[in-house]
C-alpha cells in the first residue's frame, strides 16, 4: 500500500479538505443564534428540519468507519458481516416509536441530553450520572476509530503512516482543523459539512456499485469469486450462514440497532430538529443509506473477485478504489472516506461535552454555573474528548481502539432501559434502573473478557449452548433487574422521587386534519 | 393521553412496526442463495427489498398517527 505518493490524487484530496474547513468556519453565522448558549452550540438551537436532519443523521451514523470496517469484515468473513443490513433497517421503527416522544419531553423542558432526560424523569442525578458518563465511555473509542479511517486513507495515498511522529503529522492537521470549528461553529459545523460528505459518499458508492461489476463480469461472478474464496478459505466463512451463525447474526443485529440511538451522537442529531414530526418522516427517509450502506458491505466481496489482496482487512476498500478507479476519483473517494469521518467525530464530541457540562459539571461541581460558562465550558470539553482520542489513537495500538468501541456498544446498551422504558411508563424506580446498570455493565464487561474480547457469549442453558451477542445478554438481564426491583418497590409502598414530567409532555400534536 | 391513543383502530396499527424485525431476524426465512436476482443471491436481495418495505410500514403508521 505505501509508497510512492499519488499527486493527482492528493492534490484533489487536499482540496476538497480546505473546502470543508471553509464551511465549517462559515457554519457559525448560518441561522445564526447566540453560541453563548448549551442549546445553541450543542443542539443548533433545534432548528433543523426534515432535509437538513436527513444529512446530519445519515452523516453521523453511517460513519467513515463503517465504510471502512463493515466491507473489511465482509472481505474476511462473508455473510456475517451483513448483519449490518438487518441492523440498520430494523432500528428504524425503534426510532419511529421512542424518538418522537424523547424530543417532545426534552423540547418541554430544556434537555440537552438523553442524561438530562432521565435526571428530570426519575428525580435522580445519580442514575442520571450512570447515564452520562456510559454515553462518554461509550463515544471515545468511537472518535478514536473514526481517526482510523482518515488514517487509512492518508496512508493509501502514500503519505503518513512512516515511522516517528512526522508519518502522523497530516492526521494531526486534520483533527486540529476539526477541534477548531467544532469549537466556534458548534453543531452547526457538522451538519453544514454533512450536506458535503453524503453528496460525496453518493457519488462514490453509486460509480463503485456501476463501475466496479462492469470490469468484473456482473454481480453474478462477483458473488461466484467470493463464494469459491470462502470455499478454499473454510471455517466459519461463506456467501451464506452457516446454522451455527444465524443465532450471533440476529442478535447482534438486534442488540446494535437498541444501541444505536443512546449514543450520545446519534440522540444529539435527534434532539436538534426542529420537531417530532421531522424525526418521524426522518425514520421513514433514513433508510436510503442503508441500501448505501449495503452496496458498501459488497464491496468486499467486490475486492475479492478483483483479486485485491492486502496485510490487514481494513485496507481493502482504499486497495479497490486505487485498483479500480483513474487517480481523481481515488483522491474524491479518499476525501469522502476522511470528511466522512470528521461529521461522527464532530458530533460525537459535542454530545459528550454536552453530557459532562450538563450532567457532571453543572450537577456535582457548578450548580451556579450560568448559561454562556455552561456553554464555554462544553466548548472546552469538546477540544478535550478530541485530544485525548488523537492521544489514544497516536500512542496505543488500534486494535484496543477496536476493543473499546465493542465493548462501548454494550455499555451503550445499559442505558436502555432507563431511557425508554422512562419514555412509556412512570413505574419504573431509579434505585431498580441503576441496580440493573450495575448488573448489565458488570456482567456484560465479564463477559466480554471471559471470551477474549469476542462479541458473542456462549450461554448454556439445559446442556446446550447458545451463542448470543453480549450486549443483548447483559441488556436482558439488566431490563429484568429493574422491572422486577421497580414492581418491589412499588408494591413495598416506597414513594418515587419527583417526576417533573407529566403525560401530556411525551405527545405530539396532532396535524390539522 | 389524547384521543388517538385511546382509539382502537389507531392502536393496531402500532403492530406494523414489528413485521420487519420478524422478516429480518428469523435466518430460516432467507438464508439461501435462491432463486437469484440480478446476479445477488437470494439471502441479499431480500434484505435490500426489506428496506423499502421497511419505510412503506412506516409511512402507513405516519399517515395514521401524525
Amino acid at each position: 500500500m505505501s509508497g510512492a505518493v499519488n499527486w493527482l490524487a492528493l492534490a484533489i484530496f487536499v482540496g476538497f479538505f480546505a473546502l470543508v474547513t471553509v464551511l465549517g468556519f462559515v457554519a457559525a453565522r448560518w441561522r445564526a443564534g447566540d453560541l453563548h448558549q448549551l442549546h445553541e452550540w450543542g443542539l443548533g438551537g433545534r432548528r433543523f428540519g426534515t432535509i437538513i436532519t436527513w444529512f446530519l443523521v445519515g452523516g453521523d451514523f453511517y460513519t467513515a468507519y463503517t465504510v471502512i470496517a463493515v466491507p473489511a469484515l465482509v472481505f474476511a468473513v462473508g455473510a456475517y458481516g451483513f448483519f449490518a443490513l438487518p441492523y440498520t433497517i430494523i432500528v428504524y421503527p425503534l426510532v419511529f416509536l421512542a424518538m418522537p416522544r424523547l424530543w417532545a419531553v426534552c423540547q418541554r423542558h430544556g434537555y440537552i441530553t438523553g442524561a438530562d432526560f432521565v435526571h428530570g424523569r426519575y428525580g435522580s442525578r445519580w442514575l442520571a450520572l450512570a447515564v452520562a458518563l456510559t454515553g462518554m465511555l461509550a463515544t471515545m473509542p468511537y472518535i478514536a476509530l473514526q481517526l482510523v479511517g482518515i488514517q487509512v486513507v492518508i496512508g493509501a495515498l502514500g503519505i503518513g503512516g512512516g515511522g516517528g511522529w512526522t508519518g502522523d503529522l497530516p492526521l494531526i492537521i486534520a483533527f486540529t482543523v476539526l477541534a477548531i470549528y467544532t469549537y466556534a461553529s458548534g453543531l452547526r459545523a457538522p451538519a453544514m459539512i454533512a450536506f458535503v460528505k453524503d453528496v460525496m459518499i453518493y457519488i462514490v458508492v453509486i460509480a463503485a456499485v456501476a463501475i466496479i461489476p462492469l470490469q468484473l463480469g456482473g454481480y453474478g461472478a462477483v458473488f461466484e469469486a467470493a463464494d469459491r474464496a470462502f470455499q478454499a478459505k473454510g471455517g466459519a466463512t461463506g456467501i451464506l450462514l452457516q446454522p451455527g451463525q444465524y443465532l450471533p447474526f440476529a442478535t447482534l443485529a438486534l442488540g446494535s440497532a437498541f444501541a444505536a440511538f443512546l449514543y450520545p451522537h446519534t440522540m444529539t442529531g435527534v434532539l436538534s430538529s426542529s420537531s417530532g414530526d421531522v424525526i418521524r418522516r426522518n425514520a421513514i427517509l433514513l433508510p436510503a443509506y442503508t441500501i448505501l450502506l449495503g452496496l458498501i458491505a459488497i464491496l468486499g466481496y467486490m475486492a475479492i473477485a478483483a483479486g485485491v489482496s492486502v496485510k490487514s482487512p481494513t485496507d481493502v476498500v482504499p486497495a479497490l478504489f486505487i485498483a479500480i478507479f483513474p487517480d481523481w476519483f481515488v483522491g474524491f473517494s479518499f476525501a469522502a472516506i476522511a470528511i466522512g469521518a470528521l461529521v461522527p467525530a464532530a458530533i460525537m464530541s459535542i454530545g459528550a461535552a454536552n453530557l459532562f457540562t450538563r450532567n457532571v459539571w453543572r450537577v456535582f461541581v457548578n450548580p451556579a454555573i450560568s448559561p454562556a460558562a455552561e456553554a464555554h465550558t462544553a466548548k472546552l470539553v469538546s477540544l478535550c474528548v478530541k485530544s485525548g482520542a488523537l492521544i489514544f489513537i497516536l500512542f496505543l495500538p488500534t486494535q484496543y481502539a477496536i476493543d473499546l468501541q465493542l465493548l462501548g456498544g454494550l455499555w451503550i446498551l445499559q442505558t436502555f432501559p432507563a431511557v425508554m422504558l422512562g419514555l412509556f411508563t412512570a413505574r419504573v424506580r431509579a434505585d431498580a434502573l441503576l441496580v440493573g446498570w450495575a448488573v448489565g455493565m458488570i456482567g456484560g464487561t465479564w463477559m466480554s473478557i471471559s471470551t477474549g474480547l469476542k462479541p458473542v457469549f456462549p450461554l448454556t442453558i439445559d446442556g446446550t449452548s447458545y451463542p448470543i451477542y453480549i450486549g443483548v445478554i447483559a441488556g436482558a438481564a439488566n431490563l429484568l433487574v429493574s422491572v422486577v426491583l421497580s414492581a418491589m418497590l412499588n408494591l413495598a409502598g416506597k414513594a418515587a422521587a419527583l417526576d417533573e414530567t407529566v403525560a401530556a409532555d411525551y405527545v405530539l400534536p396532532r396535524a390539522p386534519r | 393521553m389524547d384521543r388517538t391513543e385511546k382509539n382502537p383502530r389507531a392502536r393496531w396499527i402500532w403492530i406494523a412496526l414489528v413485521v420487519p424485525y420478524i422478516g429480518l431476524l428469523w435466518l430460516p426465512f432467507y438464508n439461501e442463495g435462491r432463486p437469484t436476482l440480478a446476479g445477488f443471491p437470494f439471502f441479499y436481495w431480500y434484505q435490500f427489498a426489506w428496506v423499502p418495505l421497511t419505510s412503506l410500514l412506516l409511512y402507513l403508521v405516519y399517515r395514521r398517527v401524525r
